[in-house]
Parts: C-alpha cells; structure tokens; sequence
C-alpha cells in the first residue's frame, strides 16, 4: 500500500475520532505555541539589549591618563595630564583600530540670546560622530579644517538645545557663548538616550579639541582618547597594542606604573549578552518541557485507542493489512496528530507573539530556525511516541485481535 | 477438478493454563470450487479453529495444507496477509464494519490493502452492492443500518477481490430469523448463480441446511461428511 492510500486511512481514522483527535493536538498545540512565543520574546529581549550596549559602542575603547601623586595623595583615574592629541594621531596608526577621537572635556556655561545652561563642553575630532556611533540630527559636523584652524563652531546635544532654544527656533546659525567665547552652533546631534549608569548623554555641547584646548582650558593635553576597533573581536589586541605604544611613548620601564588607562565596554557587552542567552534557554527549555508533556499525551490517546480498537486492527489484518500497513497506519496517525498540532500551534505562537508586542509593547524576533525546531520537534514526537502503540497494535495476532472483547 | 482447499492430517494444540488441549485431531478435509460447505458442530468441537486455519488466520500445529494446490503451511505473516487479502472473502457473526464510515467505504476496504487505484475500487464495490441487492445504502453509516444489512454490506466487502472461498463465521448468529433467512438465501443465490465456493460455521441445523454438503465436526474430527439436497427453501 502506498504512502498517500495509508495517509488517506489515518486521516479517515482521526475524522471519525474528531473531539479526541483536537483534544489531542492541544497538547502540542500549547506547547509549540509555547516554544514559539518565549523564544521570540527572549531573542527580542537580547536583540534590544545588544542594540542598547552597540549604541554605546561594543568596538569602544577608552584611553585615560593615570592618577597622579602630589604629596602623597593619590588624584583618580584622569588626574594626569599625560594624555596628547599626538599619542591619538599614533594610536590611530595601529593595525586593528578604525579611528580616534580626542576628548576635551571641560564643564562650562553656555549662552544663548537670555538663556544659559551649565553643561559638559567636549572637545573632538571630525571622527566622533563615528566612533560613538551617533548621528547628526541637522547641520554638519566638525570638520579637519575646524580642527586645524581652532575654528569656534559648535554642535548641541538634544538636551542643549532644549534649554538654551526652548521657544523651538533652529539653532543652526545661531551664536552662543560658551565661558564668554562666541561660537556658531552649525549643527544638532540625534537624542542618545540616557548612557549606562543613567547620565544623561544629550546634555553635551561638541567643539573642536583644538579650540577647547586653546580657548577653554588653556592646556595642550586632553582628557581622553576614544579608540573605535575595527570589530568587537579585534578589542583586547588592539587593547594590547594601545597599552605597548603609549608606554613607549611615554618612555614607561617596566616597574614604573602606566600612567594611562585603557578600558573598553565589552565585559559588559558580554555579560548582557550572556544573560540574555541564558534567560532565553531557560524559557525555551520550560517550554519543551510543555511539548513533551503533549507527546505523552498523544502516546497515553494512542495506546488507548489500540486498545479500543483491537478488533477493528483484527479486522483489517483478517482483509489483507500486513503487520508493516498496520504499524504505519498508527505511526501515520500519531505523526499526524502531532504535526497537525505543531502547524496549529505555530500560527497560535506566532499570533500570541504579535500580541504580546502589542499590548506589552516588547520587542520580539520570531525566530525561523525555533520555527522549524518546533516543526521538527513536533514531528519526532509524533514518531518516538507513536512508535510503541503502533508497535503493539502491529504485533496481534489476527484471531486474537478479532475476538478480542 | 483442483480442490480450493485440501487439508491433510491437520492437528491444532493449543497451550491454556499450562495444559494442553486438542482442538483439531487429524482432519482430512477437500474443499472443490462450487461447493457451498456447512460445518457444524456444538461448541468447543473445533470447527472454528478450522475455519480460523483454512482462512489463515491461525497456524495448524501439524499437518498439510494446499490452498489452490500450493502448499500455505509455511508462509511468513506478509505472505499469509496476502493471501488472505486476494483469495478470501470473510463474513463474521458480528459484521465487523468499521464504524462511522459509509457502506461502500468499508465495502472497498480490502481493495485499499490490494492497492486498488481509487476509480476502480468504486465502481467494483458498487457492483458487488448491487449483487447483494443493497446499492441504495452506499452513503449510509453502519448504525443507520439493520443487522441484515450491515451483513449484506459484509458479504459485498467478501466479494470486492473475487476469492476463491468465502468463510462465513455464524452469519446469522447475530440476526432474527427473517432477516437470518434473507442472508442464507443470499449465500446460497450467490452459490447458484455466481459458482461462489462458500464454507459456513454455524451450530443451527436450520442454517446448514442451506448448504450442498454437510461436515460434522465432535472433539476435533470429522464424524459425518455427506452431500445433501438442499432441504430450505
């Protein structure tokens, strides 16, 4: 007997079995569904939280000079003014990193027309805007040419701009004051959003680091170095190599501490992205749990519906069915169920995924490849656990089947 | 003319509780194409176990078996399903339909296990509904049906494969006597007009006496095997 001819006995048999066939499938309907719906939500949930650590720079390192001692208090980390915008130019000529950006910081008052607002003046190369992954909204950037002549043109973040334009007036054009030196405002960052330990990230005014370091604080150092590598991996070699160049530069012996630091934001990048994948698992292992549950369901339906149908199987072997037609027919039929179940319950995941984005509004990924372990899953299922009533049934003897009770 | 069955010296023990019981004795036993058979016997005389291993169903202990002059005794359980599948047509006391299908859906079964392309097992299931007179209950279920006519029903899914032999297991065991009559008058039509061999097991006289030759089974032998006229209407 050919496979469609066995197909279209199965189907026959669970039709004419038609509540106890969908009660069956429910257990592998809810727990496909199940699967479906943690999965998407745990990718979504590790999806937005890599997004999150990429905006802060995952290829980020930072460069910062050493404490210092004077008198025998030791400054933090920053303290010294070890750091040039020359060790950034060398820097930025190892293999392995993308680009460098000085910083200038420096805390200032800035003036626009009668309102003001004390924030953080940085002073940066034209590379910033790539190395912290931040986009202008409106306007330019800084360019070289700013930088070589000290130019006094500034970028607002979101925050400045707010506070020192809040009637809603493009800044762009417009002059402000930053410590009582004029600058022009030629363009506005995209909000960033609130920075890991929740400061706030738009609250910034950008000038070149040479015109910060002339016009505002008056030094020829700065205070750090953003270093972008070229990819994630490539951080702790380039974090090496960086180490290696400066003390060179810096002429550090071996004993002598470094009088810089090089950090980066990876270990947190890591660590996010480990929990993320461990919370994920864990769902979708609870959720497997459900599937298995469901098989022994259809394999507890299936047994008793060998029972129940010993004299129908004794019949059917009595009219020509081998013991092979019959172990198929059964397999056919829990494989069925479980595959039927499994197609149901993918459209029901899928369904419950995109309400549960909707009304909790979180992120999901529905997964292709947790789709099609479901299908698969849902299938084997069907045959490991159809595979012992199928078995039984196929075993009796005709005449035993035939005069069972 | 080559006898559809021929059993010699067949013996059937059967292991119960530790003991062992004889349940067929040495039968000698012909079967020629035409005949229209009536074993009888009380119960526990071994006539079923008979009629179970001339069908197939169960193995004999000992002895020979020629089925169509080809000896069946040593088959594997594929070999026999075939063979039971294309040479036997089966009718049981209780009807055996499968329940919740139509009438001509479990009259094309055995042609679904012949592989029977779906065109065909239609319309040869139609005939054979038309040749017991019960074409008109193709889409019914069997619980819409009398006894009588689910047993028609059984004798057409008998016919579907053209055996050599149908074995009728107590037909009538299960019908009133009116509509029991009908059904024997139906064997016994299909054995006269059609030349259908058919062998029946019943423990009524009033039965057996549709039949051409009558073989009496007691404690696993044959004690009488004699012709007789048709003495039922």
């Amino acid at each position: 007997m050919n496979a469609r001819a066995t197909m279209a006995l199965a189907m026959r048999a669970l039709l004419r079995n038609r509540s106890r066939s969908l009660l069956t499938m429910l257990g592998v309907i809810i727990g496909v569904a199940a699967v479906i719906v943690t999965v998407a939500i745990g990718a979504g949930a590790r999806a937005s939280v890599q997004q999150r650590i990429a905006s802060l720079g995952s290829n980020l390192l930072i460069v910062q000079p050493g404490s210092v001692t004077a008198g025998g208090a030791r400054s933090g980390a920053g303290g010294a003014s070890t750091l040039t915008a020359q060790d950034g130019m060398a820097v930025a000529a190892l293999p392995g990193v993308a680009a460098v950006t000085p910083t200038v910081t420096v805390r200032a008052q800035a003036v626009a027309g009668n309102q003001n607002w004390q924030t953080l003046v940085n002073g940066v190369a034209p590379t910033y805007t790539f190395v912290r992954s931040w986009p202008l909204a409106s306007g330019r950037f800084i360019s070289q040419d700013d930088v070589a002549r000290a130019a006094k043109v500034a970028v607002l973040g979101q925050t400045v701009v707010q506070n020192l334009f809040p009637n809603g007036a493009s800044p762009l054009g417009q002059n402000i004051l930053i410590s009582g030196v004029p600058f022009t405002v030629v363009g506005t960052l995209t909000p960033m959003g609130q920075s890991g330990p929740g400061q706030d990230q738009d609250d910034t005014i950008l000038v070149p680091y040479t015109s910060a370091m002339e016009r505002l604080t008056g030094q020829t150092t700065v205070s750090a170095l953003d270093v972008s590598a070229t990819n994630s991996t490539q951080v702790t070699a380039v974090q090496t190599e960086i180490t290696t160049l400066l003390e060179q530069r810096h002429r550090i012996v071996a004993p002598q501490p470094d009088d810089f630091q090089v950090r980066n934001l990876q270990s947190v990048a890591a660590a996010a992205s480990s929990t993320g994948a461990v919370m994920e698992f864990l769902l979708a292992g609870v959720a497997a749990v459900s599937l298995i549950v469901g098989g022994i369901g259809i394999m507890n339906i299936m047994l008793v519906s060998v029972t129940e149908r010993t004299r129908e199987i004794g019949l059917r072997m009595a009219l020509g069915a081998r013991a092979k037609t019959i172990l198929r027919q059964f397999l056919t039929e829990a494989v069925m169920l479980s595959t039927a179940g499994g197609a149901i319950g993918i459209c029901v995941g899928i369904a419950g995924t995109v309400l549960v984005s909707l009304l909790a509004k979180w992120a999901t990924v529905i997964p292709l490849s947790g789709i099609l372990a479901s299908v698969a899953f849902s299938a084997l299922v069907g045959i490991f656990f159809g595979y012992y009533p199928a078995r039984k049934a196929s075993l009796l003897s005709p005449i035993d089947a035939l005069r069972f009770e | 003319m080559q006898p559809v069955v021929e059993v010699r010296a067949l013996e059937k023990i059967y292991a119960l509780d530790g003991q062992s019981i004889l349940a067929l004795a040495g039968i000698d036993v012909e079967i020629v194409p035409g005949e229209f058979v009536a074993v009888i016997g009380p119960s526990a005389s071994g006539k079923s176990t008979f009629m179970h291993i001339v069908g197939m169903l169960d193995v004999p202990t000992t002895g020979r078996y020629l089925l169509e002059g080809r000896d069946v005794s040593e088959l594997d359980g594929d070999a026999r399903a075939d063979i039971r599948n294309r040479r036997f047509g089966f009718v049981f006391q209780s009807y055996n339909l499968l329940p919740r299908t139509s009438a001509l859906e479990n009259v094309e079964l055995p042609m679904v296990y012949a592989g029977v392309p779906e065109a065909r097992r239609r319309s040869i299931a139609l005939e054979k509904m038309e040749m017991v007179g019960i074409a008109q209950l193709r889409d019914h279920y069997p619980n819409q049906m009398s006894g009588g006519q689910q047993q028609r029903v059984a004798i057409a899914r008998a016919l579907v494969n053209d055996p050599g032999l149908i074995l009728a297991d107590e037909p009538t065991g299960a019908l009133d006597s009116k509509s029991a009559d009908e059904v024997m008058r139906l064997f016994a039509d299909l054995n006269e007009k059609n030349g259908i061999t058919i062998m029946l097991v019943t423990h009524e006289p009033d039965v057996a006496a549709f039949a051409k030759r009558l073989v009496t089974f007691r404690d696993g032998r044959v004690v009488s095997d004699a012709q007789q006229t048709r003495t039922a209407a």
